[in-house]
């Protein structure tokens, strides 16, 4: 391991390790962090200049025209750029200022689940779990307030409630079973989860296979729209996507803060996270933790799940979750679960995603260079010495090998 | 997996009474339920009928009818034996062999065929047709549990499969449609596998980045790349992604057995070459030096580092061959099935070889055996759509996560990973 500012227990047990990874990306410095984002946007440059026609057409004639190939590349990159940032945070040629900014309200709307979800993974990360079951308590959380969404007809106000209490009850329930297989039998929350994800898919498909979810003159498998006293207001006017999930993900964010670093619970979520037996020599219930930390991260899934489905989609389908759940994890790795770290990661991550649409319109690409960028991001992260060996930077600190 | 099934950090001690009989009350309430479900629920009347051979076999066996209810009934009283069998082994403490969870299965999934085609009188069940495709439908799945084998036997966590699958796909369509020949895409997926399969082995042995992080991000990465290829490149040049199909390679004789030729000798050269790895990996890891060198890194890197074997090269080596193995398997999904690569093709079939993997116990043969069960179930998911059936498909697809919930909070039997599984290897 290489330095990390505190000192190493003696005793390493093997799910230490994955404990001080996480602890070595909480402590990468920031300036890593930069040069990870800007190692990665070069990485999806090149893929791009690859890719691109005029670019390989004028490469057939590289050597009599080397010039040409040069700037069909630069070409290639400043629209892939320019429409990013014009998809994501301003767009200098719209008519109005509303218009102009619009793109960013719209990377914030995208961002709401991140952070929601983020937050939820980055506190198990910090108790020591790897929850990749985002996606399905995403999905499980979305379904139960689509239900209450859709099935029932309340006030205003009290419906929207409801509706998002299902779904945090859904996404609970669907960490709760993990944490609990976990705490019970030993089973890594690894696998238990990512196979839940799975049977929470095929769950949603086959509830809208059901007559009671299907809408009425669809062939579509998708349910009614819920009704309009579930839905999220829009908080800056009809003219603008932003919903009141976002300001909710926010409060979230302090509350997950005020949880893990000044609540006792969240003090013994980070005993069992930095060393599961010296938390239970001092007393902690190990079990019950892992319980708590797992439920209450499937219950910031669940309102992710409300962020897509009284939020943004407002009717159920296969792709309520779309890819947040595993989205999240990037968020949450590179936020160094912590909530601020998340909430800024996942409104980079939300504005590479929005940007999509006109991605795809101005520079013809597909949104999946995001996800390129978006995983080498984490990638270089996750691996200091690579950034640093990359940028030729000089180590931090003397590294001094701790000898298990 | 870090400490996959072992309690660390619960803090809870299971009991040994509950250790002890839970895997005969887990039988028994699935005997139960068959008995219920595909014994009792049927009326009396009805039959089932089966068909098994080809026109093209040595000697054709008749179509034939069983009374459906009268068959449900046995093979479900049948499973229960065996529960109460596995009940009395617990008692004396005796281990059960591996034939036993086989014949349990076989007699539930009969009984469940039974019950399907009961009173269907218009379609009898092909169950040559359905064991055949199983086996295909397991090839994907066969390669990735054995390629998850490989570097978890090292200590390495191959969450990567799935994209290691996809890798394989996407280049043995590029390159076969480029060539011209489906066999030189053949040759090219597993490299692609590897490619994937060393920079897992960059970050999780060099970097000593959590594996599973590197997995995670790694699949993401392979879908980012693959699909942006697929909507740039491969769209701008129809040429280079063409469907080019393997050729079906029926062994003389033996393809003409019933039953057993077209399920087990009458397909691609990539079904053939799994029996070969599986045959190959299986001596290999068990009985070779190669093998127990790869056990012991994974099993214990100090003690290995002791006595000289190296193993951070160990476990680069078998990152990197898992890799290819995975890659290999990619095939299947492209050239092997005669399609053009599409964008997340392999939809999610890494996970289910990751779970076979470990319903398998990390060995290749059990790897293979929870591979077919998987595969089976989505023969049978298919088949059932076609008889149409009262289970909705997606139960059926469920079966293999549950199944791995199942077994890795070892509530049928136990799964133990190897031990230093997951751990960055310090010197």
């Amino acid at each position: 391991m290489s330095a990390t500012a505190e000192p190493q227990a003696p005793q390493r047990t093997r799910s230490d390790e994955a404990r001080s990874m996480l602890r070595e990306i909480a402590e990468s410095s920031a300036l890593v962090i930069v040069l990870a984002i800007v190692a990665s946007l070069l990485l999806g440059g090149i893929l791009i200049v690859l890719a691109d026609p005029d670019v390989q057409e004028a490469a057939g004639y590289f050597f009599s025209r080397p010039a040409d190939t040069l700037s069909a590349a630069w070409d290639a990159l400043s629209s892939a750029y320019s429409a990013m940032f014009a998809g994501a945070v301003y767009n200098a040629n719209a008519a109005t200022f509303a218009g102009a900014i619009k793109p960013f309200t719209q990377t914030l709307t995208v961002a709401t689940p991140l952070i929601f979800a983020g937050l939820g993974l980055g506190m198990g990360f910090r108790a020591g779990l790897f929850n990749i079951g985002a996606q399905g308590q995403i999905i499980i959380g979305a379904t139960l307030g689509a239900m209450v969404g859709f099935m029932w007809h309340l006030p205003v106000g009290l419906h929207l409630l409801v509706a998002i209490l299902a779904c945090v009850l859904g996404g609970s329930i669907w960490g709760f079973i993990p944490g609990f297989l976990k705490a019970r039998t030993g089973a890594h929350e690894v696998i238990t989860t990512i196979m839940l994800n799975y049977i929470a898919l095929n769950l949603v498909a086959y509830l809208l296979t059901r007559e009671a979810f299907q809408r009425p003159g669809s062939n579509n498998p998708q349910t009614p729209v819920i009704d309009e006293s579930a839905q999220y207001p829009l908080i800056l006017g009809s003219q603008f996507p932003l919903h009141l999930g976002f300001v909710l993900a926010i409060a979230a964010a302090f509350g997950v803060w005020w949880l893990m670093e000044r609540s006792t619970l969240g003090f013994q979520f980070r005993a069992v996270g930095a060393n599961p037996q010296a938390a239970k020599t001092a007393g902690m219930s190990v079990p019950r933790a892992i319980i708590l930390v797992m439920t209450i991260a499937g219950a910031l899934a669940g309102l992710a799940g409300s962020a897509q489905i009284l939020g943004t989609q407002k009717s159920l389908t296969v792709d309520i979750a779309a890819s947040f759940g595993f989205d999240a994890i990037t968020v949450a790795l590179l936020g160094r679960s912590r909530p601020v770290g998340i909430v800024l990661a996942a409104i980079l991550f939300g504005g590479l995603r929005a940007s999509g649409p006109t991605l795809q319109v101005q520079a013809g690409l597909p949104i999946d260079i995001v996800l390129v960028m978006q995983s080498l991001i984490v990638l270089f992260i996750a691996a200091p010495p690579l950034v640093r060996f990359l940028f030729r930077l000089p180590s931090p600190r003397v590294v001094k090998e701790v000898t298990v | 997996m870090t400490a996959l099934a072992t309690p660390v950090a619960t803090g809870v001690v299971t009991t040994s009474f509950a250790k002890r009989w839970r895997a005969s009350i887990a039988l028994a309430a699935i005997a139960v339920l068959s008995l219920m479900f595909f014994g009792l629920s049927v009326s009396s009347g009805d039959e089932t009928s089966f068909s098994l051979s080809r026109s093209t076999d040595f000697f054709t066996i008749p179509d034939f009818s069983v009374p459906s209810r009268a068959t449900g009934i046995v093979l479900s009283l049948l499973a229960l034996g065996l529960a109460g069998y596995v009940a009395v082994a617990a008692s004396r403490s005796r281990k059960v062999g591996l034939w036993l969870p086989i014949v349990f299965t076989t007699a539930v999934l009969l009984a469940l065929l039974t019950w399907a085609g009961a009173g269907k009188d218009a379609t009898s069940i092909q169950v040559t047709g359905l064991l055949t495709s199983a086996i295909i439908l397991a090839v994907p799945l066969v390669f990735g549990s054995l390629a998850g084998t490989i570097c978890e036997r090292s200590g390495v966590i191959n969450i990567a499969i799935e994209g290691q699958l996809l890798f394989g796909a996407f280049l043995a369509a590029v390159i076969g449609s480029a060539t011209g020949s489906a066999y030189v895409g053949l040759i090219a997926a597993p490299i692609a596998g590897a490619l994937v399969g060393s920079v897992l082995a960059l970050f999780a042995v060099k970097y000593w980045v959590d594996q599973i992080v590197v997995g995670v991000v790694l699949n993401v990465l392979v879908v980012g790349i693959t699909s942006f290829l697929f909507g740039t490149l491969l769209r701008n040049n129809p040429e280079l992604n063409q469907a080019t199909g393997l050729p079906s390679l029926p062994i003389p004789l033996l393809s003409k057995i019933p039953v057993l030729g077209p399920v087990l000798f009458d397909h691609t050269i990539l079904v053939y070459v799994m029996y070969v790895i599986v045959t190959t990996l299986t001596i290999m890891m068990f009985k070779s030096r190669w093998g127990l060198r790869l056990r012991s890194v994974g099993e214990h890197p100090k003690a290995a580092d002791t006595v000289g074997i190296k193993v951070n090269r160990t476990r680069v080596r078998a990152t990197i061959l898992g890799g290819a193995v995975a890659g290999l398997g990619g095939a299947f999904f492209t050239v092997a099935s005669g399609l053009a690569f599409g964008k997340e093709m392999t939809a999610g079939k890494g996970f289910i070889a990751l779970a076979a993997m470990i319903v398998g116990r990390w060995t290749p043969t059990g790897a293979l055996a929870a591979a077919l069960l998987f595969g089976f179930a989505d023969s049978l998911r298919q088949q059932l759509g076609i008889i149409g059936s009262a289970i909705p498909s997606e139960f059926l697809a469920m079966l293999p996560y549950v199944a791995t919930i199942f077994a890795v909070a070892g509530l049928v039997g136990h799964a133990r990973p190897p031990a230093a599984d997951g751990q960055p290897y310090k010197k």
